[in-house]
């Protein structure tokens, strides 16, 4: 049985989308996929203590051997962002099933329902997979259901948002594919492991430099890097609120894992920074989208674009972590693309809290409900506390170890340019508190009161676990660091 | 170099810049998926002209032959086909969706009834209640 769990995980969601839709029964549907989703949470975990125990897990795709077939490989990186992807998919359904029910119109709840497993099948298949190609048919079920999932926003400006991110993200998997085309064209393999180990034959022809250079915009116009991320701010901003704080800790998270096994695994890190200067290139983009889009953030009249400014800022510190090039730079993104997905959900439920009781997302409309709604404001506090990277919460030691790598480094400008990038996050956050414990309500809605029990829970177990693995990093740092350790193991990168 | 021989590479740069160019320059959002259809379609062409080989047979076997054309491409290129039609069928039914809300199917039509609900909002938060708002026709008056 065991053995089989790789694929598991990808069929089960998989299959649970369309049993969606025949089932039809409202209040039925949203426990179905609860219960999908979970069971596909708890199959990564115990797939992450199998890859603790026995090392890799290798999955023949029909039995076919890998360079011909289709196959799944599960190491340390993967069942760790494995473990954070369908953790995330588990709890934002728990308190979809209220939010939901108040923002989409009963006809469309269960096509929520199905977007969403559909969108958790394509991320958790591109996690797993070891196929080039394969990765590109997973990211388009990923995103087609993602357009869909904004779509269903209740804004006019949702359609608009998903129709940009369409016409983005289209682009984006088509450079992904001319890419992989080019690799099969001088190599002959789409399997990963086995392009890792032909690409060096070849390295220096003009085809793989542009299948590389293709391959990386493609990737880095999915995961939103500073000056592609045009997508991302309206389509956070107007998709239903459970969609927007799935699609935040989840979707460029996954993105960001496609760059990091390109560039460590297939292409090699001395790669990065000998033939092609990617590493100037990212850092440059990182630090300069960290300040643009933490800026823009403080400007934002609308909370959720204002998150979702934010989340470019935050991608901005893990590409700099991985342009660093050392494993303590790349155990720091690592570390980020857990914790930032904590945060992120945490704060986007909580505004999904708040939307449930007023219905609007502007800030002004937040006016003075930290009396009306403590224990919601509080975890919008908490999260936004972690955002800054305040000590004992996880955002603490996410910045602790990039500034670290970037001081092993010897690169204390950046050092304190990241630093400086944080103080930006306390105004924007300091914004909100202003709005939320000092103003007088602007509007008065009676009977204004916390979040449902439901939506709750989730976000208070959200905000513990923000503070937990702040303080208790043996888990996510030890991980973390195996995992960049073996990406930088010459030869055995996978 | 063989610039000739290798025509059906010209075909798929020229028609992949068309199609890039569409989607970019276009105001139009019907227009703009045509565009990305071309795109994608350009994509295809290269996929399947790298796995031709000239005087090969489709790959079955047969003592006569020796020589065969590699099947994958066109396999993967019928995956791709399809998240293609895919792209397009949502990209149209998001366009019908549009031209019900806004009225339009022009960008820049739709860009400034967008950035008026945004003005609008604004000078809510500000304060102002509805009615007092100048609308952006207003000003233009």
């Amino acid at each position: 049985m065991t053995e089989h769990l790789p694929i598991l995980q990808v069929i089960i969601p998989l299959l649970g989308a369309p049993l969606c839709l025949i089932i039809r029964q409202e209040r039925l549907v949203g426990v179905f996929a609860l219960l999908v989703s979970t069971l596909t949470f708890l199959i990564s975990c115990g797939q992450l203590q199998q890859v603790v125990q026995n090392g890799v897990q290798v999955y023949e795709l029909g039995g076919w051997a890998a360079p011909w077939g289709i196959e799944y490989r599960i190491d340390y990186l993967n069942s760790y962002l494995l473990l954070i992807v369908s953790a995330m998919g588990a709890i934002v359904l728990v308190a979809a099933q209220t939010s939901i029910a108040r923002e989409l119109a009963r006809n469309r709840r269960m096509l929520f329902y199905t977007a969403y497993l559909l969108c958790l099948t394509g991320l958790i298949g591109i996690l797993s997979t070891g196929d080039a190609f394969n990765i590109f048919v997973f990211l388009e079920i990923s995103s087609l259901s993602s357009y869909t999932l904004i779509a269903l926003g209740s804004d006019r400006r949702a359609l608009t948002a998903s129709y940009q991110y369409l016409i983005m993200g289209t682009i984006g998997a088509t450079f992904i594919i001319i890419g992989v085309g080019l690799m099969y064209m001088t190599t002959g393999t789409l399997n990963m492991y086995d392009l890792a180990a032909r690409l060096p034959e070849v390295h220096h022809s003009r085809t793989v430099l542009s299948a590389i250079g293709f391959f990386i915009v493609g990737v880095c116009l999915k995961l939103a890097l500073f000056p592609l991320h045009l997508w991302l701010p309206n389509a956070y901003a107007f998709a239903p609120s459970a969609a927007t704080a799935f699609l935040a800790a989840t979707s460029t998270k996954v993105a960001v894992y496609v760059l990091i096994r390109f560039v460590f695994s297939v292409v090699g890190a001395e790669f990065m920074v000998t033939v092609l200067p990617l590493q100037e290139i990212f850092i440059v983009l990182g630090v300069t989208g960290v300040f643009a889009t933490s800026i823009s953030a403080i400007y934002q009249l609308n909370i959720k674009r204002l998150f979702a400014y934010s989340s470019v800022a935050q991608i901005g510190y893990m590409i700099i972590g991985m342009a660093i090039g050392t494993p303590l730079g790349l155990s720091a993104t690592l570390l980020h693309l857990f914790n930032h997905a904590l945060m992120k959900a945490a704060l986007f439920l909580a505004i999904g809290g708040v939307v449930y009781r007023i219905g609007s997302a502007q800030l002004s409309h937040f006016a003075g409900l930290g009396r009306q709604m403590p224990w919601t404001m509080a975890a919008i506090v908490a999260g936004g506390l972690s955002l800054i990277g305040v000590p004992l919460t996880v955002g603490f030691v996410s910045k602790w170890y990039l500034v670290l790598a970037l001081l092993d480094k010897g690169w204390w400008p950046l050092t304190v340019l990241v630093l400086i990038s944080s103080l930006l996050a306390v105004i924007y956050v300091w914004r909100i508190v202003e709005w939320v414990y000092f103003s007088q309500p602007r509007i008065i809605i009676d009977e204004v009161k916390d979040a449902p029990l439901s939506q709750l829970v989730p976000i208070w177990i959200l905000v513990i676990a923000n503070v937990y693995f702040g303080i208790d990093t043996s888990l996510t740092v030890g991980i973390s660091q195996k995992a960049a350790a073996l990406l930088f193991s010459v030869g055995g990168t996978f | 170099m063989n610039i000739i021989g290798l025509y059906n590479y010209w075909i798929v740069v020229v028609l992949m810049m068309i199609g890039f160019y569409v989607v970019i320059a276009h105001e139009n959002l019907i227009k703009k998926l045509v565009g990305l259809s071309i795109f994608q379609t350009s994509v295809f062409f290269f996929y399947i002209s790298t796995g031709k080989i000239s005087g090969a047979t489709a790959p079955i076997l047969d003592p006569e032959y020796h020589l065969y054309s590699n099947p994958l491409p066109h396999v993967l290129i019928l995956t791709a086909i399809v998240v293609g039609i895919a792209t397009t069928a949502l990209g149209l039914a998001l366009v019908v969706r549009i031209q019900e809300s806004y009225g339009s199917i022009e960008e820049h039509e739709i860009q400034s009834q967008d950035t008026q609900d945004q003005m609008e909002s604004q000078l809510e938060a500000y304060g102002f209640r509805k009615k007092h708002i100048l609308s952006i026709q207003n000003l233009d008056e």
